[in-house]
């Protein structure tokens, strides 16, 4: 039998939830699809009393359902009483594996055989996607599982962990502590795992406390007979053949399937293969399908109170409704200071008319990056951002123009018009800014935070051609031809080609044909030589620079290797280009000259201590090449007194950032476990209310809207984000030493159990200190030193003893 | 890198402060020298109540240390600046005060409070000898292990001890288990400074007729070595031969694991002790200087 509703909600998320109750409320059919057994999965799934937080603290709530900042326990309650109170038809344990048929009549099948039919369909699924099955016979038997909440709650069972990756890891490990564990890895290392998880999980099967099979896959899942030690026994095929393990539980951690591909089985395009693009929607969440609608996530609206709000807008859209967003009062305010007088609709519209480049870019997407930019309307020769300024945020200009100024010595002034964008270099390299801006008459901005424009770029073909188009040009514009204008250089400069290499792929290696130089737009490289039969690292050359300009100038073979040290994207210009360059200018030769001069003295010298290669070597090893300014300690200094560690602590809410003792030295110079504050930093890629961001001073640093999500402590390679609560307030130094009131400076405070959400810390360089970062001034023999690596060669060759 | 990346700090701002301090120190023994009071120098004299005041000042602000040291918000200097003036003024003291007595001494409170000064400024010299000696010597000693590591792999490599002996005669595991819980790094500070393995063991009594155990020293894990050794001796079984052979391997990397963490408890200990010379003797000074200064106010 065969039920049709108005419309069919597919996931009781935020969004789902939203939708249905509002759907409920207006007394509209429904139906709320849900695969699991209970509202909110994900939710549930949080360990017991952890603190959900509502931000943007900013945007109203628009929705049946009441949400605020609270326990889990609260938030569920609360959707739940919702859920009841409407009359919300939910289907608990309702899979959807297929959609067909179009609107007024979509024909939903759900796992279980049965059919359901519905007017309009909401996909409001998140972006988490199912944990990958193990696919094997057995596979339904109880004892398999794909998520582990609390490790200690098995105690003397056999637990086989399938997989290899941070999440197996971390169960078996967990697992250890009351259990006998196995671990079945598909390959013969553990490989795209965290350091510190790499270390764990060697150590434990090295101390036989887990049993590791390699290269060995899953056959199929045996319930025991009667008698038998253990439950269950999984069977395995292994190099030597087929083996067996007797256990009581199987935990499958092997990633998440996206839920892309389902959504793409329904007709709902996506504009590229980018695992980060988004669907393209319409201002009203509906897709290429007519009749069919995201919200939340998955439409890139990680927020619980977005997917809130746009769950009741999507059931008033659907029944034809118009109704302004619920963030329609904070782009009136956003607009206010403009010159304008037009609707907030207007206006965006006038926006993406006037932009080239924003011209592609759907209504929806567009809304969300001007609510999440700042519209600047700047004094005329007000300065923008500067030179070396470590910001990285976007510009269009849509109103008068800026004058940008590049070179060294000698200054250039380039003027960009109306439509016009800049500040894609830092955007996209890391680094500082290469030139300085300054306002116009009538100047108006839109100032797009990165995150924002990653986004674009990912999810707009057409935004991340003429991007990377720019920032070729612009690179080799600042790097050698600033007088030039763009359109001149456009043509000079068509053999320009984008590169990409992985961390420890070579450019070129020494001897090879020198055929091209090549601009750093990212990353970072080292310069090698063979010298007596071993790779000495002579340099590091940072993202804004340019490798192999000898090989050009003097049409030889390539006398180093250059590799790149992470990730690392260039331009390179081949000889053509390079001389037409060189035509346009003959001063230019002797500026490539001059720095050839310097690299050939400055790599005579390391040959002739060869032991500074190895430090930069080391340095290089521990993820350095991609920080802007590292925490090092001088192992014949430091005294172990750990005032550093109480300096942080003391002056980031009890927490101390750092930890001095650990990580690993070379040559007495020691890499504490503290922030880098890497070029492109790994724990602003996933942030859902893009809490990270990056000063001026290049400090990144964590706003108060956390969330306290835990996907930077996640993402961060260098494992210097912790999640911690404010600890109390400390008592007055003489009301310590006379009277003994709580903990006295540099103790650590105790932190009571209702302490407040955790949210993620890191350092954050003491910005807001005006004396600097407190564990160099608090470190009594001068051990703590922060540096940037470019004057890695410096330290290098101060004396490394190796 | 010997000489370090910033130099120690006694190089601190190209030795500023040990310009300073000997310039107090000249400015001092040029005034002594010069001065020819009616009475024999002594601290009654207009020299001796300036050069008082003076050594009181500095021995408050050397105080001072401490409180900066813990104002970790201040923009008051940086700490190591604060250390190396700390080093060179308060080695300046000695000479101040000395000359502040007009090498004046007797069994009073005066004398007591400069015999205190000299204890504090002694264990201080002390200590910057250990600063800039231990560091490198824990450095090379922990081969970038921390602490805690190290902690940890002494209990994993235990287990593995364990594992093995068990798999072995009953005794095996008797020895094993008692040389891990017998095991102890540190104690007093004595042991601590000395940096003495006081581990012990209990072994089966040598004759087999005695029976029983006896618990001995086992400096370096020796005494279980000799035992596994004289074991191995009398195998004649292949098997356990190489099982002794086994344990023996992992016994001798406890017995490495041991000596750096005994050593780094040592040199930690080392860099400590001073301290505890140095700061509570410094209130005593205190006390006593505010005794001196005010008995010689009363008693004018």
């Amino acid at each position: 039998m065969t039920a049709t509703f108005k419309v069919a909600v597919i996931g009781a998320g935020p969004g789902g939830l939203s939708a249905a109750t509002h759907a409920a409320e207006l007394g509209i059919s429904h139906v709320l699809l849900e695969q699991s057994p209970a509202h909110a999965n994900t939710i549930q799934r949080y360990q017991k009393g952890k603190h959900v937080m509502a931000e943007p603290n900013v945007l109203p709530l628009r929705s049946p359902l009441s949400f605020e900042a609270g326990t889990r326990e609260t938030v569920l309650d609360r959707w739940g009483n919702g859920l009841t109170q409407q009359r919300v038809n939910v289907r608990y344990g309702a899979e959807v594996v297929r959609i067909t048929g179009c609107k007024p009549a979509f024909d939903i099948e759900l796992k279980s055989g049965e059919r359901v039919t519905a007017e309009h369909v909401v996909f409001a699924i998140g972006v988490q996607g199912n944990p990958r099955r193990l696919g094997v016979p057995g596979e339904d038997l109880p004892c398999v599982q794909y998520t582990l909440d609390d490790p200690d709650e098995y105690r003397d069972e056999a637990i086989v962990v399938v997989g290899a990756g941070d999440a197996a890891i971390e169960n078996a490990i967990g697992l250890t502590r009351q259990n006998q564990v196995f671990i079945i890895n598909r390959t013969d290392e553990f490989t795209r795992v965290k350091e510190g998880n790499l270390n764990l999980i060697l150590k434990a099967i090295d101390d036989k406390r887990i049993e590791c099979f390699y290269r060995a896959g899953c056959a199929r899942i045996e319930a025991s007979t009667n008698g038998a030690q253990r439950p269950y026994t999984l069977v395995l095929t292994t190099d030597q053949g087929e083996a067996r393990i007797a256990c009581d539980r199987i935990i499958a951690r092997i990633g998440a399937i996206p839920p892309r591909k389902f959504v793409e089985s329904c007709g709902i395009a996506f504009p590229s293969p980018e695992p980060t693009s988004l669907p393209q929607l319409s201002a009203q969440y509906e897709s290429n399908v007519p009749g069919l609608y995201v919200i939340g996530a998955l439409g890139g609206y990680p927020l619980i109170k977005q997917a809130m709000n746009q769950g009741y807008e999507v059931v008033e859209y659907l029944l034809g409704r118009r109704i302004d967003p619920a963030d329609h009062p904070l782009l009136e305010k956003k607009f206010a200071s403009l010159p304008y007088r037009r609707t907030v609709d207007e206006t965006l519209a006038l926006m993406q008319s006037r932009v080239p480049l924003y011209a592609e870019i759907n209504p929806l997407l567009f809304r969300e990056l001007i609510l999440g930019s700042n519209v600047l309307t700047p004094k005329p020769g007000e300065a923008v951002f500067r030179k070396n300024d470590y910001t990285n945020t976007f510009f269009t200009i849509l109103d008068g123009s800026v004058e940008i100024e590049l070179g060294e010595e000698e200054k250039y002034r380039l003027k960009l018009g109306s439509g016009q964008f800049f500040g894609e270099m830092s955007l996209l390299s890391g680094r500082r800014r290469s030139g300085s801006v300054f306002a116009g008459p009538g100047c108006v901005l839109v100032e797009s935070p990165r995150r924002e424009i990653l986004k674009m770029i990912n999810s707009v073909e057409g935004v991340k051609r003429v991007i990377d188009q720019h920032f070729v040009i612009r690179a080799i514009q600042s790097s050698f031809a600033p007088e030039a204008s763009y359109d001149e250089l456009k043509t000079v400069t068509a053999g320009a080609r984008l590169n990409r290499y992985k961390s420890e792929q070579a450019l070129f290696n020494e001897g090879d044909e020198a055929d091209c130089l090549h601009l750093i737009r990212s990353g970072s490289v080292s310069v090698s030589r063979n010298i007596g039969g071993r790779d000495v690292v002579t340099t590091y050359v940072a993202a804004g620079n340019y490798v192999g300009e000898m090989g050009l100038l003097g049409r030889t073979r390539r006398t180093a290797t250059v590799r790149a040290t992470v990730p690392t994207e260039t331009v390179s210009l081949d000889e053509s280009t390079f001389n037409a360059l060189l035509d346009r200018n003959p001063r230019l030769k002797e500026q490539v000259q001059a720095t050839v001069r310097k690299r050939v003295s400055a790599n005579t010298r390391m040959q002739a201590q060869p032991e500074t290669g190895d430090l930069i070597s080391f340095l290089m090893r521990q993820g350095l090449g991609e920080a802007t300014d590292v925490l090092l300690i001088d192992e014949s200094l430091c005294v172990g007194c750990d005032n550093c560690e109480k300096a942080c602590a003391e002056t980031h809410g009890g927490t101390s950032r750092l930890n001095r003792e650990a990580g690993p030295t070379f040559a007495n110079v020691h890499v504490p476990t503290s922030c880098r504050h890497c070029e492109d930093p790994h724990c602003m890629k996933d942030c859902p209310p893009d809490a990270i961001r990056r000063a001026p001073n290049g400090e990144v640093y964590i706003q108060d809207n956390c969330i306290g999500c835990g996907n930077c402590e996640r993402n961060c390679p260098y494992g210097v984000i912790q999640m911690a609560a404010k600890a109390p307030e400390k008592p007055g130094l003489l009301a310590w030493l006379l009277f003994g009131t709580g903990p006295g400076p540099g103790e650590a405070r105790e932190k009571s159990k209702d302490a407040g959400p955790k949210k993620a810390v890191k350092c954050d360089m003491c910005k807001d200190l005006s004396g600097g970062p407190a564990c160099v001034r608090a470190c009594p023999t001068g051990a703590a030193i922060r540096m940037s690596p470019e004057k890695f060669v410096e330290l290098a060759s101060s004396g490394g003893r190796g | 890198m010997a000489g370090a990346v910033r130099g120690s700090i006694l190089d601190y701002a190209r030795k500023r402060y040990l310009w300073a301090a000997l310039a107090l120190c000249v400015a001092c023994s040029f005034l002594y020298y010069w001065h020819e009071p009616a009475e024999p120098p002594n601290g009654g004299t207009w020299l001796g109540y300036t050069l008082g005041t003076v050594g009181a000042l500095l021995i408050l602000w050397l105080l001072a240390l401490g409180v900066r040291k813990r104002s970790y918000r201040s923009n008051l200097g940086t700490v190591r600046g604060w250390l190396s003036a700390h080093v060179y003024l308060g080695l300046a003291l000695l000479i101040v005060v000395t000359l502040h007595s007009g090498f004046q001494f007797g069994w009073n409170v005066h004398t007591l409070a400069y015999g205190l000064m000299c204890i504090v400024i002694v264990s201080g010299l002390f200590g910057v000898v250990a600063y800039l000696r231990y560091p490198q010597l824990m450095s090379d000693n922990r081969t970038s292990l921390t602490r805690e590591q190290m902690l940890e792999e002494l209990a994993g490599l235990d287990d593995r001890c364990i594992r093995q002996a068990k798999a072995m005669p009953a005794e095996f595991a008797d020895v094993i288990v008692s040389n891990r819980d017998r095991t102890a790094i540190g104690g007093s500070a004595w042991a601590l400074l000395r940096g003495r393995d006081a581990s012990r063991v209990f072994l089966p009594a040598a004759a087999a007729s005695t029976g029983g155990e006896r618990l001995v020293d086992n400096p370096a894990q020796g005494a279980v070595l000799d035992w596994l050794g004289e074991r191995l001796s009398r195998s004649s079984e292949g098997e356990l031969s190489q099982q002794i052979r086994e344990l023996m391997t992992l016994i001798g990397a406890r017995r490495m694991l041991l000596q750096k963490l005994v050593r780094d408890a040592q040199i930690r200990a080392w860099l400590e002790i001073w301290l505890y010379v140095h700061v509570p003797l410094s209130f005593a000074l205190l006390a006593a200087l505010i005794a001196h200064v005010l008995s010689v106010f009363i008693y004018w």
